[in-house]
């Protein structure tokens, strides 16, 4: 896509916990304004792939490279500072603390000076709200707890927070699975818009009908290794989910769902009801639509 | 970073009213607020003891600073365990730390020769060596804090006893009075402030004198200043500064707390510091005021603690509470203790109603947190 040096980089990248290779020699490139989707079913090695570039772990071999220039980061602080922000999928939201807390959790703007150096909360409580009005999500009262608002809206809450304090690498653990498709869709869109304001995105995912419309690339992860990264324009739906789930368990799930409508339909003309069958696109969402 | 822009052009688009953010009453925006418990709490005891000690002295200046005195040795180490808990640990060692603070204290002067102020800070050392300790322990073993914490209780008596023993041969040293008068360290834990304008109250007739003409109360014991100024202290800390944001963040969700950016470890390290040093103050001024250290004050002090923080509207799980929950919490407390001595009842009754006080305590504040988690 660019011939500019990728924002983030991973080389040869390799993990290992005692005995277990949790990652083996992966390497991937995700450029700025671009979606990276991260497949791959579970157990695949998804989340410690994230862990490692958000400097949870640090990578047994290989090297990781920001901006072209290898990183090492001792704590999530410091991949924070660097650039690297991580929307977790167990949500990095504590339920208890307002909304405005939360946003600003580590990063709290402040006024004055010296021992009367205090939280801003007037500016505080304003950006929380306008970032969240940014997303399509109006909150009523930025001083509620977490606790109180929905999956989707929290979800929202940890993104706009990371591009709120300018992130240059956007990683999405799992962003939709817990939402409903509305919501996923603002969240899809919201990506998006992250991707066209120069970010690179990282979207972790095994929903293909997710990741599909706001991906540039797959990078397809099996069992700890890489399957290799494919642009969006060489490779279809179908592929993809294929090579993700094994191509041979999803055709004979869908030659079973096929023998359902069959019956189903016989069913229905017998007692001369409605013949209409299920919609195409809403029979392959039924399939691969897991969670 | 976008934090410093400028202000923003959505400002003022965002300045009238929501017309959904119904007007909430003040009283109903005060229930979810942590002190609530407490201030009822603290109304209903004071009331009941209006009634029922009327007459007996508990409300006469005098007989108020004894139970001021009382809530505020207690507020003074309830305030840092109130951060503690919030910060999502606890601390069982603040009873022996108050113990070995005051052999700290009382064995160079008395022994030793030492400036009283030396001594003073000797303690205060060992208290955030101590802090440290069980901080750097929580944070490296993972362990809970109540063993570790369960674990210098015993090993912090152990040490008080067996160095005031060896150096010694008594477990109880008096005499530091004698040390107390010229020693600019001392002035801080011990006497009383304002002493200027309860004499001139009195010589306007406004306070009670005694035969003599001199005032009854004199002043405002140091205690109770301590307690009033570290309480406010630690509001400011938790409502307005970015380590307070960290403290609820670290007791709320440690993980969470750590993914963004907050040093868990260095928040835990340095509340346990606290609490060490507020073991400490408690220490100094029980030495001030007694004139004697012994191995072993503050017995239970911890447990003390703790009732007070959780009357005072905190988790015991960490991420909620209030500073002035638990000097409340502590205020309650020496209503109680008190009220209980000038009623004339039976003091043995006062740990039943301690008990019970907390039990209540607990199930109001499981219950307003559930109120807090619906939708508003």
């Amino acid at each position: 896509m660019s011939e500019h040096t990728p924002t983030i980089e991973m080389r040869n990248v390799s993990k290992h916990f005692g005995s277990v290779i949790a990652l083996s020699e992966i390497s991937m490139e995700v450029h700025a304004g671009e979606v990276m989707c991260l497949l791959g079913d579970n157990g695949a090695g998804k989340s410690t792939l994230i862990k490692t570039l958000s400097g949870v772990y640090r990578p047994t071999e290989g090297e990781l490279l920001l901006e072209g220039k290898p990183v090492r980061f001792k704590s999530p602080a410091y991949a924070l500072d660097a650039g690297i922000a991580t929307v977790y999928q167990d949500l990095a939201m504590i339920p208890l603390m307002s909304i405005t807390r939360n946003f600003f959790m580590g990063r709290e703007p402040t006024v004055g000076w010296g021992p009367f150096k205090r939280i801003d909360w007037k500016h505080a409580d304003r950006v929380a709200k306008q970032e969240m009005a940014k997303i399509g999500i109006d909150v009523r009262d930025p001083g509620q707890p977490v606790g109180t608002l929905s999956g989707g809206e929290r979800q929202c809450v940890a993104i706009a927070r990371a591009v709120y304090f300018g992130a240059k690498v956007l990683i999405l653990d799992e962003p939709t699975s817990a939402l409903g498709v509305k919501q996923a869709s603002v969240v899809l869109r919201y990506i998006a818009k992250a991707r066209a304001d120069g970010l690179a995105v990282i979207f972790i995912t095994h929903n293909v009908h997710h990741a599909y419309p706001v991906a540039d690339a797959f990078t397809l992860l099996k069992r700890g290794t890489s399957l290799g990264t494919f642009r969006k324009e060489a490779i279809s739906r179908e592929e993809v989910l294929n090579m993700m789930a094994g191509g041979a368990e999803m055709e004979s799930l869908d030659a079973e769902l096929a023998e359902f409508q069959r019956s189903d339909q016989e069913g229905k003309a017998k007692r001369g009801g409605n013949t209409a069958s299920l919609p195409g696109d809403a029979q392959q969402a039924y399939v691969a639509g897991d969670h | 970073m976008k934090s410093n822009a400028s202000p923003q052009p959505a400002d003022t688009a965002l300045v009238p009213q929501d017309e959904r953010l119904r007007r909430i009453p003040f009283w109903k925006k005060a229930l979810s607020r942590p002190e609530l418990g407490a201030l009822a709490g603290t109304i209903l005891v004071l009331a009941f003891f209006l009634v029922v000690a009327r007459g007996t002295g508990m409300f006469t200046p005098s007989g108020a600073l004894n139970f001021l005195e009382v809530a505020a040795q207690l507020g003074i180490i309830a305030t840092a365990a109130a951060l503690l808990m919030i910060g999502g640990e606890f601390d069982l060692s603040i009873g022996s730390m108050i113990g070995l603070a005051g052999i700290l204290i009382a064995i160079p002067v008395v022994q030793y020769g030492w400036p009283l102020w030396a001594a003073i800070l000797l303690a205060f050392s060992c208290a955030a060596l101590v802090g440290a300790t069980n901080g750097y322990l929580v944070n490296r073993t993972g362990l809970p804090s109540f063993i570790v914490t369960l674990g210098f209780l015993f090993i912090l008596r152990g040490l008080a006893i067996g160095i005031s023993r060896l150096l010694t041969g008594r477990t109880q040293i008096g005499g530091i009075h004698q040390h107390i008068p010229g020693d600019w360290m001392a002035v801080l834990f011990s006497g009383e402030v304002a002493t200027g304008l309860f004499g001139w109250m009195a010589a306007q007739g406004w306070i009670s004198t005694n035969f003599a003409g001199n005032p009854v109360v004199t002043g405002i014991p140091i205690s109770i200043v301590w307690w009033l100024g570290l309480t406010a202290v630690a509001t400011w800390v938790l409502l307005c500064t970015p380590y307070g944001n960290w403290i609820f963040a670290s007791g709320g969700d440690a993980n969470a707390a750590r993914n963004s950016g907050v040093p868990v470890h260095r928040v835990k390290i340095s509340l346990f510091i606290f609490t060490a040093f507020s073991a400490t103050v408690f220490a100094c001024l029980q030495v001030m005021d007694t004139g004697s250290a012994d191995t072993i004050r503050g017995l239970l002090k911890e447990l003390e603690a703790i009732i007070a923080v959780v009357i005072g509207g905190a988790l015991l799980t960490g991420g909620y509470g209030s500073a002035i929950g638990a000097a409340l919490g502590a205020l309650i407390f020496g209503l109680v203790q008190m009220g209980i001595f000038y009623t004339g009842v039976n003091t043995d009754w006062f740990q039943v109603f301690l008990g019970a006080m907390l039990l209540v305590a607990v199930l109001f504040n499981n219950f307003m947190r559930k109120k807090a988690m619906e939708a508003k």
